[in-house]
């Protein structure tokens, strides 16, 4: 007896009893579509997290100052400006591996015509955007004669260029970073929310010379200090390694004795990320395996079902065995019937699961991402619970001897 | 011979008790004979007749149909016998409630492995043999119980069985329609068929060329019928 035949049998059969066979699909409907609707919300979370990643850079490290203790008093993070720019050349100079962008930060006022903003200046090196991995829209960045001449050019984020010019060019137009006139000579591409939920497109970026000599000015302490170093790694190199060698360098150019703290903390972004993202894909593990048992009680009620069905048809299993059924022709006619209703079930579970992440992604904002995976997942897993679940109905019912089928009242 | 049996027999075991249904049948079966199996209920004849069709394996003994010995066989090469060799008659009927008539006709074909266009073509055929070419798309709930009864035999005759056997294929019809489905049977006999039936109406028996009564598991009597019936010219008669 060929496929196509049994399907046909198969679909008769289910059609016989359209509200018994519904209800029983239901049970796979809702496990299927449970199951692609969590794994979507849980691949949105993981989504977000591996664009957070790819967002901040691969491989970065950023330095940042530290505390320094003064007379038995810890004074606490970005208390003192413990790190320089010097310190950054060092890094880049002695361990080839590293590219590192010192920046100074400082809270600025801009102005732009009749239009005011208030944003967070950076004043950066050429290393810059390469070490953040933040591109240009329009524009250029800095080189070395901006750097050495400490010109008054500004790279603006995309939030300042929005809320300062609108829909109008940037470029070429001259801003006021605290009453100091800026040329915009670049527009960076858009970023996104950081780690911490920060827009990071609300920013400026000068060069570092001109930030300290033309804004920052006398509030620098040290001349040559900065806020934070951003390092990345070459790809490839052992983040731990790069690590422990920028912390000696460092430890050594302060002059710091064993036993002393660092003055200056190191924190490998990435890593945060990734702790992140491992606990985003547990998540998506949990989710999938919580609605997987409501595939499994789906499972469970087509087995129910298809006992019922063997029972009710025991007189027409008998028949076919008498006309020349062998064991196998019967079991595979009701395995067809278990998968069918387990598949049909799958894919209106899928439909219903892609429909669910839709809803969830639109009314709870959260973001959610359909897989081709989860769909490949929940209709294979939708198949092997009905051949699961359906196969021992489906032997039940070729193991009867064909007289006492017969005789079945 | 196309039917031998020797020495055959079948016991069930009914919880703790052993059931001896029948207790050595010996008995042979020519080709073109019809055979009327009498007795009362419990004597055995349906057993011998679950063994005649292959549904059943003796305890012990032989049995040979149409020349090839039949005990010792797997489920499955009896199920292929049975497609083969035996066409079954029953007293329910037993039409698959949700197929046509046709469709109901070609299943053993299907089992059989034979093809689309063939199984329409010879099921349709022996449909028509019945007088029920414009039933072919009728469910067996939009038949009369003589229709469904035609449309039975001519499903255990798509597959060009050398054995029909029907276990009381009458008990659910009334006279007159017992009376043209005995017509049927005296007609396909007519033609060559070998016929074995099941029944406890000494009215129907009456009809076939050899009368096999059963007791207690054995074979009390076995004797030709000198004069059998001719169920044509009965309902020809009450017609008439």
């Amino acid at each position: 007896m060929n496929l196509w035949l049994t399907m046909r049998v198969a679909l008769r059969a289910l059609a016989a009893n359209r509200l018994r066979s519904g209800l029983t699909m239901l049970g796979i409907i809702i496990g299927v579509g449970a199951v692609i609707t969590m794994i979507a919300v849980g691949a949105g979370a993981q989504a977000r997290v591996e664009d957070q990643i790819k967002g901040l850079g691969s491989n970065l490290i950023i330095i940042m100052s530290g505390s320094v203790t003064s007379g038995g008093a810890r004074m606490g993070s970005g208390s003192s400006f413990t790190i320089s720019e010097d310190d950054a050349q060092v890094l880049m100079r002695e361990i080839p591996e590293l590219i590192s962008a010192p920046a100074v930060r400082g809270g600025v006022q801009v102005v732009a015509g009749n239009a005011n903003w208030s944003t967070a200046m950076f004043g950066v090196t050429p290393e810059y955007p390469e070490v953040r991995q933040w591109g240009l829209l329009s524009g250029r960045g800095f080189d070395t004669n901006d750097m050495t001449g400490a010109t008054k050019v500004a790279v603006l984020g995309q939030t300042v260029a929005k809320a300062l010019f609108g829909d109008t060019d940037p470029l070429d137009q001259v801003i006021r970073i605290r009453k100091v006139p800026f040329t915009v000579v670049g527009v960076l591409e858009r970023k996104g929310q950081s780690l911490f939920g920060q827009d990071q497109d609300d920013v400026v970026l000068v060069p570092l010379s001109s930030a300290r000599k033309r804004v920052l000015g006398g509030l620098q302490a040290k001349q040559r200090a900065v806020n934070t170093i951003w390092v990345k790694v070459r790809e490839g190199y052992d983040m731990k390694v790069a690590e422990g060698q920028i912390r000696d360098l460092l430890r050594q150019r302060h002059r710091l004795q064993p036993g002393q703290d660092d003055d200056f903390y190191l924190r490998n972004l990435s890593e945060v990320l990734q702790a992140q993202e491992a606990s985003s894909r547990i998540l998506t593990l949990l989710l999938a395996a919580v609605a997987s048992v409501s595939l499994l009680v789906g499972g469970i009620g087509i087995m129910n079902i298809m006992l019922v069905s063997v029972t009710e048809r025991t007189r027409e299993i008998g028949l076919r065995m008498a006309v020349g059924a062998r064991g196998n022709d019967i079991l595979t006619q009701f395995l067809v019937e278990a998968v069918t209703l387990s598949l049909v079930g799958g894919f209106v579970g899928i439909v219903l699961g892609a429909g669910g992440s839709l809803a969830i992604g639109h009314f709870a904002g959260w973001r959610t991402e359909l897989t081709t995976s989860s769909i490949v997942l929940a209709t294979g897993f939708a198949a092997v619970v009905g051949v699961f679940f359906g196969y021992y109905p489906a032997r039940k019912a070729a193991r009867l001897s064909p007289i006492e089928a017969l005789r079945y009242e | 011979m196309l039917i031998r049996t020797r020495e055959l027999r079948k016991e069930y075991s009914l919880g703790a008790h052993r059931v001896q249904a029948i207790r050595g049948v010996s008995i042979g079966i020519d080709t073109g004979e019809f055979v009327a199996v009498m007795g009362p209920s419990g004597s055995g004849k349906s057993t011998f007749m679950n063994l005649l069709g292959c549904l059943d394996v003796p305890t012990s003994g032989d049995y040979e149909l149409a020349g090839e010995p039949v005990e010792h066989r797997t489920p499955d090469e009896l199920a292929a016998i049975r497609n083969r060799r035996v066409g079954f008659v029953f007293q329910g009927f037993n039409l698959l409630g949700r197929a046509n008539a046709l469709e109901n006709v070609e299943l053993p074909l299907i089992y059989a492995g034979v093809a689309a266009a063939d199984r329409h073509r010879r099921a349709r055929a022996r449909l028509a043999q019945m007088g029920l070419t414009d039933r072919e798309h009728h469910l067996p709930s939009q038949l009369s119980g003589g229709q469904q009864q035609r449309v039975a035999i001519a499903r255990a005759l798509v597959t060009d069985p050398v054995l029909l056997l029907a276990d009381e294929p009458t008990g659910a019809l009334d006279s007159r329609t017992s009376l043209e489905i005995m017509a049927l049977f005296q007609e396909l006999n007519r033609q060559g068929i070998t016929v074995v039936l099941v029944t406890h109406e000494r009215d129907i028996a009456q009809f076939a060329r050899r009368i096999v009564s059963f007791r207690d598991g054995l074979i009390a009597d076995d004797r030709a019928n000198a004069a059998p019936g001719d169920a044509h010219r009965l309902l020809e008669e009450s017609a008439a």
